[in-house]
């Protein structure tokens, strides 16, 4: 019934490689929150200057990323562009394809992280005599940040889950491109893409630990 | 002013995909909703030293891109020769999956029904069945439907990386009239508009239960 051998070994033997595209994963997954954190807030604000055509850009954007697969969001960034004369390479149309997605989903947070911070403090700032872009910086924000930050981690746990799909538009720099190539040359499929969940688990795994520490430090009152 | 060489056919291609969308995605959120419930409830009667070994093998599945799951879980099936058509396996990965995020739902609604409210139900009688039937059963429910909900969007979006086990849903049909037709913005956008279609009114009806079921 169970006729096949095992080669672990070749699979260890590639892992200097393995984790050589986990370090790529890792800088993808950064990057595009980074860029994904940025635009959030951006949309955020959009969303909050009661400008009809600025929020309703801003609501465009989070129903569309987050009503359409994130796999669709990176072929449209790959495929998709390329009607406007924009051809991405697959790093970039993934890095796109991502905070794209990020930037919908963290806006979402954030609009229900506002809804947690009472009103009646925008107005106290206002009445000291702060503009409401210093009352927004100055005393929503924080709070708006430290609420969102839980969500934020496990967006965060998505992105790096979200860069394995760059193997299906050509990528073969990051874990899954690497693997899915060494897959290729010796048809290991089990053993290699099994190595590779659990570098992806132990690196989410790494992730939401490092948030938790850094929230413990940081929102300590 | 604008042609296109999309034919009829062509988009009753994109609706068979569309169809094999949804049949991976009902498939596999009615097991993974069971198993989620079984798993749920076993979670929360095993408290949480007893149930660590289960915590832990779900937490895989959260912690685990889906792509790599089904090539996994492919390659899998090919070793223990059990010849699974690529439907069958693409719906056993996905319903674990649901099952794994379904868990965290389904205890968080259990434990979301006060112990004074449950204890009440016990000391008027009833039976752990009856208790959950009859008390816990409406009141998680409440709680659970909107994240729910939110889970079946999430698994019918996931269910696009079915694709790479050669399954034909919606994004693959999509990007084969791509690779026919070379009009990539135009057909991808009409896929992207049935994605659209499909979820943004259930989300919206996750929304509204959220606030109207909401206890403040």
């Amino acid at each position: 019934m169970f006729s096949y051998t095992f080669h672990w070994n070749q699979a260890f033997k590639a892992l200097p490689q393995m984790l050589e595209g986990a370090l790529v994963t890792l800088q993808i997954a950064i990057l595009s929150m980074a860029i994904g954190l940025a635009v959030a807030l951006a949309l955020t604000l959009f969303r909050m200057s009661g400008n009809r055509i600025l929020s309703g850009f801003a609501t465009a954007w989070v129903e569309i990323a987050r009503n359409t697969p994130a796999l669709f969001q990176i072929y449209m960034a790959h495929f998709g562009l390329g009607n406007f004369g924009i051809h991405l390479s697959p790093y970039t149309a993934l890095l796109v394809g991502i905070a794209f997605n990020n930037a919908g989903y963290l806006a979402e947070n954030f609009r229900g992280a506002l809804k947690a911070i009472p009103e009646t403090q925008t107005r106290a700032g206002r009445s000291l005599g702060m503009t409401s872009l210093q009352a927004f910086r100055y005393i929503v924000l924080p709070q708006m940040l430290r609420v969102a930050f839980l969500p934020a981690t496990n967006q965060m746990v998505w992105a790096i889950l979200m860069t394995s799909l760059g193997v299906t538009v050509g990528m073969n720099t990051d874990l899954a491109g690497i693997t899915q190539e060494l897959n290729a040359r010796s048809f290991r499929t089990f053993e290699f893409f099994a190595l590779a969940a659990v570098i992806y688990y132990l690196i989410a795994k790494a992730v939401t630990l490092a948030a938790r520490l850094a929230a413990t430090r940081m929102f300590r009152y | 002013m604008f042609d296109t060489a999309l034919t009829m056919a062509d988009l009753g291609f994109l609706a068979q995909g569309a169809a094999m969308t949804l049949a991976v995605t009902v498939v596999s959120v009615i097991a993974g909703t069971v198993l989620g419930i079984v798993f749920g409830v076993i979670r929360n009667q095993a408290g949480t030293y007893w149930s660590l070994p289960l915590t832990f093998l779900l937490d895989i599945f959260r912690s685990v891109p889906l792509l790599i799951q089904l090539v996994l879980g492919n390659a899998l099936q090919s070793i223990l020769k059990l010849g699974w058509a690529p439907f069958t396996t693409s719906c056993v990965v996905l319903s674990l999956y649901t099952a794994a995020y379904c868990t965290e739902i389904v205890r968080g609604g259990i434990s979301s029904v006060p112990p004074t409210t449950r204890r009440a139900a016990r000391s008027l009688g009833l039976t752990w069945w009856q208790d959950m039937r009859y008390i816990v059963a409406p009141l998680a429910t409440r709680v659970s439907l909107p994240a729910w909900i939110g889970l079946t969007l999430g698994v019918m979006k996931d269910s696009a990386l079915v694709l790479w086990l050669g399954l034909i849903e919606l994004l693959r049909a999509s990007q084969i009239l791509v690779t026919r037709l070379q009009e990539p913005l135009f057909i991808l956008l009409i896929c992207g508009a049935i994605y659209f279609i499909i979820s943004f009114p259930i989300a919206r009806l996750g929304g509204y239960l959220e606030r109207r079921w909401s206890n403040d």
